[in-house]
């Protein structure tokens, strides 16, 4: 009997000769323990090399293989081909990002918006000494410890349409990890100047898929709305902090 | 001097998909969500209309005011705007958890807790309203 097999529809895009993406259909193996990543790694190992995508871990924790799977921002590290029955599936790159070659993005934009948070402690005033340790209560750990699991795997700049229609957009991830840092206790700045702009909190509209979409739970959207409360009051009140 | 670079390392022309004018058609969620904004409108309406009926109750022409508001287009307008800003309250009221985290003594207060009070709130400011509206007339 032969091998039942799911029919796989991947973007193409080959610079060199493409002007733009088409779909190319790979016949690959159902397997009910196989991701969509497996059908992809199956493709360029046995039937067509020359397809490039991101990958490394292999287990949702480096971020890497997140795709658009049937319209649906996914790690497809995670996403079963069992999920989508006798198929086909559809896979694209992420939506929102210039398209580098086949399902690989051009991440440089997003890169530089996370490093533009400052996210890292920033600490005012003498500094203790290297052997010191900053002590934080389970509390103090539980403020930020929700947006610190972030893999930075961009799935909800895909999923939010303020992004996808307006690049400058700082987006959900580079926010949440902001809030990460304003919220540790360690912290003693709140980057209001690169976080109370139109391009960042106040540009969102609050469509909440950056949540919906997050593998890890870490819920965006709660740490821009949470950032509007704060910039208000301390736009209101001077003396307001964070 | 240049040098042609050996196939497939040529320069990178990345690809940037064109604006979709249909984004908010693509997924349900999308379009719940452009509901619920266009819903505002109608909020704006309804502000309007209490400004215009307060207006009337301080000139001292309800009457007019009232035969305006008892026209079949202005009730179905009414209507609608009700069903809208309810919509809209319910949906508002609903997301507060996201924006207001309340912690008491590390634990942290769950949304429906939140919903349910901002929910309760607001049935008793309209009770209260509505009391003192009814009480009056």
């Amino acid at each position: 009997m032969a091998a039942e097999t799911i029919r796989l529809d991947v973007a193409r895009y080959r610079p060199e000769e493409d002007a733009e993406p088409v779909l190319q259909s790979y016949e690959v193996p159902l397997r009910p323990d196989w991701a969509v990543l497996d059908g992809l790694a199956h493709i360029k190992d046995h039937l067509d090399g020359t397809l490039s995508f991101r990958w490394s871990c292999r287990m949702g924790i480096c971020g890497s293989c997140g795709m658009d799977v049937d319209g649906e921002p996914r790690l497809t590290c995670g996403t079963f081909l069992a999920e989508y029955g006798a198929g086909p599936v559809r896979i694209e790159p992420l939506k929102g990002f210039p398209v580098i070659r086949d399902l690989v993005v051009d991440i440089d934009g997003f890169l530089a918006k996370l490093s533009s948070v400052r996210p890292w402690l920033v600490r005012e005033g003498e500094e203790p000494p290297l052997t010191a340790e900053y002590a934080q209560t389970p509390a103090q750990l539980d403020a930020y410890k929700q947006y610190s699991m972030c893999i930075n795997c961009m799935l909800c700049y895909s999923a939010c349409p303020v992004y996808v229609l307006d690049p400058d957009f700082l987006g959900p991830a580079a926010i949440a990890l902001a809030q990460r840092y304003n919220l540790d206790s360690r912290d003693m700045d709140d980057r209001f100047d690169v976080l109370n702009l139109e391009e960042a909190v106040w540009g969102c509209t609050f469509v909440g898929d950056c949540t919906r979409v997050c593998p890890k739970h870490v819920d965006p959207a709660e740490a821009i709305q949470r950032y509007k409360v704060t910039a208000a009051l301390r736009s209101v009140l001077p003396w307001s902090g964070r | 001097m240049t040098t042609a670079r050996p196939p497939g390392h040529e320069e990178a022309r990345p690809y940037v998909r064109p604006r979709d004018r249909w984004w908010f058609a693509r997924r349900r969620s999308l379009a719940v969500f452009v509901l619920r904004e266009l819903t505002s409108v109608l909020v704006a309406w309804t502000v309007a209309y209490l400004l215009l009926l307060l207006g009337a109750v301080a000139d001292g022409t309800t009457e007019r005011f009232a035969a305006l508001a008892a026209r079949p287009w202005m009730v179905a307008l009414n209507v609608l705007a009700l069903a809208a800003t309810a919509f809209h309250a319910v949906t508002f009221l609903n997301l507060a958890p996201k924006a207001t985290v309340v912690r008491l003594d590390g634990w942290r207060v769950p949304a429906w807790m939140i919903q349910g009070g901002n929910h309760t709130a607001w049935l008793a400011v309209s009770a209260l309203l509505a009391y003192l509206v009814l009480r009056s007339s």
